[in-house]
């Protein structure tokens, strides 16, 4: 397959060297700290849910109340009717004290990297699509040669293409905002002060159901974005992202 | 002049580090006492989750205080109203509930100028108030009812706190489960001591006869069956000195979020 030849090539834009860092040290540090936090706020939110694996919408639900779906595992709660034999053994304490600090650490970095990336130019010059990006043609070029699992072309080591940049732009821009939102909505101290943080939502309800389906987005994004690191060399895209040193075309060989 | 040697320049970085690492650790200790006088800091700020602890409460009560939980319309008192498991209510509960809770007694102790007992039909002669308000359990289900009792801030009015005062810590006749809440908490007007829910006495199933309510925090702030509260300066002489029967069982102190 002569696939190669439809990916421009840039040889001429790939530095020699491996002076220049492909990622800012504060890029760098920020994505580590988010990832370990991504972590810490999965693991205790998978055992916070557990409590209690049933969603509803509205403003309240309970044991009593018809859920609007839930999920098929047992519950850490001998009162939630599962259809299990048994109950789980109780994680909530630690998972609870986990999630809020791992949601502090990961807010402040955020609001770090953010800060950075507007005075710098990090948001405009690598996450901001270009003019020519946005395309149909250079649109649809990308999509297919991701969906024919191509491995990118040198000049995607040191820059993200259309998608890339799309992508990470939603994740930053929108998941995680709305993932902050829905659960300070679900905080009965905060919402006592700025109400209409939960009730734009539809409900207390409405924001933990909401909170859980963009957690599921949050990880499928992880997901996808951990095949396409291995698809596009493993090590070369992490040690980029921990040396800043970005892989020439020495490595290929 | 000679030219400034590596070695002098690792001197010199080192001399710099040192001096930014002490004035860091210096600002971290002032914000930390600043917090302390102004009562940012709650009894379970140790330990690995202390900082996030820490962090919210500080900012609850910076940004929080005094604001109002949500108040909702009638219609959307939940129908039936729901009861959390409990665990069996021991040999005291049920003497005094074959006796229609006639002898039930709150007890109010610590630094209080005129300490006092109260029994149920003198909690109820009190203005009483009402609030149609959500209780949110940490597990995730939550309901809204109407909750009938007197504000725990005029119970505190009548046995006159000490103004050294910083903590009421509460007890339920189940010898296990107990909480305390600061002075803004204690005082709030949502902070009740209900009897009444939906328009009827306080079912057991849900804390009667007697049940603080606390809106603006989790259900397991909100203890059943009270028969005492005590005022202090300070949470170290009780359970082991984390504020609460939940923060010695690893669950947080401040419940609001």
């Amino acid at each position: 397959m002569g696939d190669s030849a439809c990916v421009p090539s840039a040889a001429s834009a790939v530095p020699t060297t491996t002076v220049t860092s492909r990622h800012p040290a504060l890029v760098r540090a920020t994505h580590w700290i988010t990832t370990l936090c991504f972590f810490a706020l999965l693991v205790s939110g998978v055992e916070i849910v557990i409590s209690h694996p049933r969603f509803y919408w509205g403003e309240t639900g309970n044991d009593l109340t018809p859920p609007l779906f839930k999920l098929p595992i047992p519950a850490s709660r001998a009162l939630v009717p599962t259809g299990y034999g048994y109950v789980l053994r109780d994680q909530n304490g630690w998972s609870r004290y986990l999630h809020f600090q791992a949601a502090w650490v990961v807010v402040l970095t955020g609001l770090l990297y953010t800060i950075f990336g507007l005075f710098t130019g990090h948001l405009r010059k690598n996450l901001l699509p270009g003019e020519t990006d946005l395309s149909w043609r250079a649109f649809s070029t990308a999509i297919a040669s991701h969906l024919r699992f191509e491995r990118p072309s040198e000049a995607e080591a040191w820059s993200y293409n259309v998608l890339q940049r799309l992508t990470y732009l939603f994740v930053i821009f929108v998941l995680f905002p709305l993932v902050i939102w829905t659960g300070l909505a679900m905080s009965p101290a905060f919402v006592s002060a700025v109400p209409a943080a939960v009730t734009v939502l539809g409900g207390q309800q409405s924001a933990r159901t909401i909170h859980f389906f963009v957690s599921l987005s949050l990880l499928l994004f992880l997901l996808v974005h951990g095949v396409m690191v291995w698809l596009a060399g493993f090590r070369s895209r992490m040690r980029a992202m921990i040396t800043g040193r970005a892989g020439t075309h020495r490595e290929r060989t | 002049m000679r030219e400034p040697s590596p070695r002098d320049l690792s001197r010199r970085k080192l001399i710099t580090t040192g001096i930014a690492a002490t004035a860091g650790v210096s600002a971290l200790g002032v914000a930390a006492r600043i917090a302390q006088r102004y009562g940012l800091v709650p009894p379970d700020h140790g330990g690995i989750f202390g900082l996030g602890e820490t962090l919210t409460y500080a900012s609850q009560r910076l940004l929080t205080t005094h604001s109002l939980a949500r108040e909702f319309p009638r219609g959307q008192i939940s129908k039936p109203p729901f009861a959390n498991e409990m665990p069996p209510l021991n040999e005291a509960f049920k003497r005094l509930q074959a006796g229609g809770f006639a002898d039930w007694r709150l007890s109010v102790s610590g630094l209080v100028a005129r300490p006092a007992s109260f029994s149920l039909a003198q909690l109820k002669s009190y203005p009483s108030h009402s609030q149609i308000t959500m209780l949110q359990c940490e597990e995730g289900w939550s309901y809204i009812a109407e909750w009938n009792g007197v504000p725990l801030s005029h119970v505190l009015q009548v046995v006159e706190v000490h103004p050294q005062a910083r903590y009421v810590v509460y007890f339920s006749i189940d010898p296990d489960w107990w909480e305390s809440i600061d002075m803004a908490d204690a005082m709030h007007p949502q902070t009740f001591l209900a009897y009444g829910m939906n328009g009827d006495e306080l079912p057991v199933g849900n804390g009667g006869p007697l049940r603080l309510r606390l809106p603006r925090q989790l259900g397991y702030k909100s203890v059943k069956f009270i028969t005492h509260l005590t005022l202090t300066d300070s949470l170290k002489g009780f359970g082991k000195g984390l504020g609460s029967a939940s923060s010695d069982g690893g669950y947080a102190w401040y419940a609001g979020i």
